[in-house]
């Protein structure tokens, strides 16, 4: 079973790179830039889909507050380009504070005034708080529902209280992207948006070849085992915290990673992006696509994403009903995902239950002599 | 018989809400020793395994362990001290193969780091060789280990805490659900044990410890009720009667 299993991931991966980086080039020359800028947009999300695949899909953590490290990300990159533009606003300082009457800029911007700073920021702050929610919550052994109800708690206390901060960060209104310059260009115009694609498409492959190294090999098996039975991981010698802990932390920066790319390809970010509703969809994407493939999480992201937009064009309200309806339908009938539901030999099965499929005439699991059997 | 001490149980105690699972029980152990201990149902015979490797807080009492006291440790740390557990039900990763189980059991440092950019270590390799040969797993390297059968399955949990290189291995019901042939190579496996590990097992079944040829602590309603070699425990009185049922005066 091993063996010719791993010949049908690796063909599924293979084909789906050849693919994907087909699209990736042929996209820009095909796509008009709208549609480009929304399938970067869905690039983008993603990779914090792929965190929570490793988070949820490998460790079983099911976390509900992916928004708070993917707002984070988004902020960090956003405070820059506003700080960077700001140089013809009164007091040399972005434009919005004018309006609540703040002369002097908050302590905390002053950094994201270096570009450096900005690059390692959009990462390590949110990587960092999700490493300390996450150590205070795993060392005091919170685990199943209540995590999921504690990591749902703690996005509405970011949502509130960014939502709150006007002389801050602009509370509700959030911070605008696409009128800042970079690099002398507009953030909004079409070929910073084109660069921003292919950054995007470049981050994608480099955070699943990371994501794919973080779950290989005895780190990655540390990790199911902490899903499937975790006091076993501990007398066996292991901390599970210190390894949750990790693999929060590094969602939480993809997550960020994401933030940011999403941000300035959508022109904005704002309280929103810690909405409820946001971060149970990065779950239904993972969970469409297929927990513990990190694949399935890419591709869950990215279609259902696309598939929102154009059912939204055509029929605006029709949306939630699919969405909701795709959930059923996976944690009815396709329990591991779509993906999973593929490299289960769904396809076959059902072919076979519609007589559509001669029944496969070796018994698949003799593997008394594996050794002669899986050498076929 | 070497006469180190390895493990002392000093009066404990466990209270469940007022039930008392242990009750000031007091237990020796010597390095290399084979111990057996049994007891009828709700004896207590897993709580004590629960306070050895941490899972339970002794309300009162003290545990010694090679001069150390273990309450209050975590139960990793008390892993990494050298106490292994092999659990009732058998506990293994059923979603990786057998190999992946046995490099999680024999992986040394147990730190992240270790385990996320080093490969594992040839000596570890080969152990986990050796290991899959004592337990005949060796044509299963690379099944699943959900696929194996329940008495591989225990093999398996017993291979890992060998891997683990624990001074001092806990079974619990190594036997239970095994046919009479796996009882047997059972029980040899784990006498072969002893002598360099100490060992303690846990089980009710009669044949299984007799075939041990070991010390048996007889527990019961939380406390040691009697020590020594199975003729002696059979002929003791209080034995016979918490064993056919008979109340207690």
């Amino acid at each position: 079973m091993s063996l010719s299993k791993i010949k049908f991931d690796k063909k599924i991966v293979l084909s789906f790179w050849i693919i994907l980086i087909a699209l990736i080039i042929a996209a820009p020359t095909l796509l008009p830039v709208f549609r480009l800028n929304l399938l970067g947009r869905y690039l983008s999300l993603s990779i914090v889909a792929l965190g929570v695949d490793l988070i949820w899909g490998y460790t079983g953590l099911l976390s509900l507050g992916q928004g708070i490290f993917f707002a984070l990300g988004g902020y960090c990159a956003a405070m820059y380009l506003q700080i960077t533009s700001s140089s013809e606003f009164p007091n040399n300082i972005p434009e919005f504070f004018a309006l609540y009457g703040v002369e002097k800029l908050p302590f905390f911007w002053e950094p994201f005034r270096s570009p450096v700073f900005t690059f390692f920021a959009i990462w390590i702050i949110p990587a960092l708080v999700a490493g300390l929610i996450g150590f205070l919550v795993f060392r005091n052994r919170i685990k199943g529902v209540y995590f999921s109800i504690l990591t749902q708690a703690s996005l509405l206390v970011f949502f509130n209280f960014f939502n709150g901060q006007q002389k801050l960060i602009n509370g509700t209104n959030g911070l605008k992207t696409d009128v800042t310059q970079l690099f002398g260009q507009m953030v909004g115009s079409e070929s910073m948006q084109r660069i921003f694609f292919w950054i995007t498409a470049i981050l994608v492959i480099a955070a699943w070849f990371f994501a794919k190294w973080v779950v290989k090999g005895r780190f990655g098996n540390i990790l199911i085992g902490i899903r499937d039975d975790e006091p076993r991981v501990r007398f066996t010698g292991y901390n599970p915290v210190i390894f949750k802990t990790i693999i929060f932390s590094i969602a939480g920066g993809l997550a960020g990673i994401s933030g940011a790319l999403y941000t300035v390809q959508s022109g904005i970010v704002s309280p929103q992006f810690m909405t409820v509703p946001f971060s149970i969809e990065m779950v239904i994407w993972v969970a469409v696509g297929g927990r513990g493939t990190l694949l399935g999480a890419i591709l869950g992201a990215v279609f259902i994403n696309y598939a929102k937009s154009l059912v939204s064009e055509a029929l605006p309200a029709s949306w939630m009903f699919i969405q909701g309806g795709l959930f059923i339908l996976v944690v009815t009938a396709l329990p591991e995902g779509v993906l999973g539901w593929i490299q289960g030999d769904g396809p076959r099965n059902l072919l076979q239950r519609f007589g559509l499929k001669r029944k496969i005439e070796t018994y698949p699991s003799l593997e008394v002599n594996n050794k002669e059997g899986d050498n076929e | 018989m070497n006469n180190t001490n390895l493990l002392n149980l000093i009066d404990i105690t466990v209270s469940f809400e007022g039930f008392l699972a242990l009750n000031k029980l007091n237990l020796n152990l010597n390095k290399g020793e084979l111990r057996a201990v049994i007891g009828p149902n709700g004896a207590g015979k897993t709580t004590f395994l629960d306070v050895i490797t941490g899972k339970v807080k002794p309300t009162k009492g003290e545990v010694i362990f090679k001069g150390k006291s273990l309450v209050g440790r975590k139960e990793h740390k008390i892993a990494r001290l050298g106490v292994g557990r092999k659990f009732q039900s058998p506990r293994i990763f059923e979603n990786l193969t057998v190999k992946e189980n046995l490099e999680i059991s024999v992986s040394t440092p147990k730190s992240p780091l270790n385990l996320i950019n080093k490969s594992i270590k040839d000596e570890q390799l080969n152990e986990i060789e050796r290991l899959m040969k004592i337990v005949n797993l060796a044509q299963k390297v690379d099944s699943k280990a959900g696929s194996l059968s329940h008495g591989q399955k225990q093999w398996l949990e017993i291979a890992m805490l060998v891997g683990q290189k624990p001074d001092l291995m806990l079974v619990d019901e190594p036997v239970a659900g095994l046919t009479d042939e796996e009882t047997d190579l059972t029980a040899d496996l784990l006498k072969s044990l002893s002598g360099e590990n100490t060992v303690v097992v846990i089980d009710h079944d009669m044949e299984f410890i007799r075939r041990l040829d070991s010390n048996v602590s007889v527990l019961n309603q939380g406390t040691v009720l009697c020590e020594g070699t199975m003729e002696t425990i059979q002929k003791d009185q209080k034995v016979i009667d918490v064993y056919l049922g008979r109340p207690e005066d």
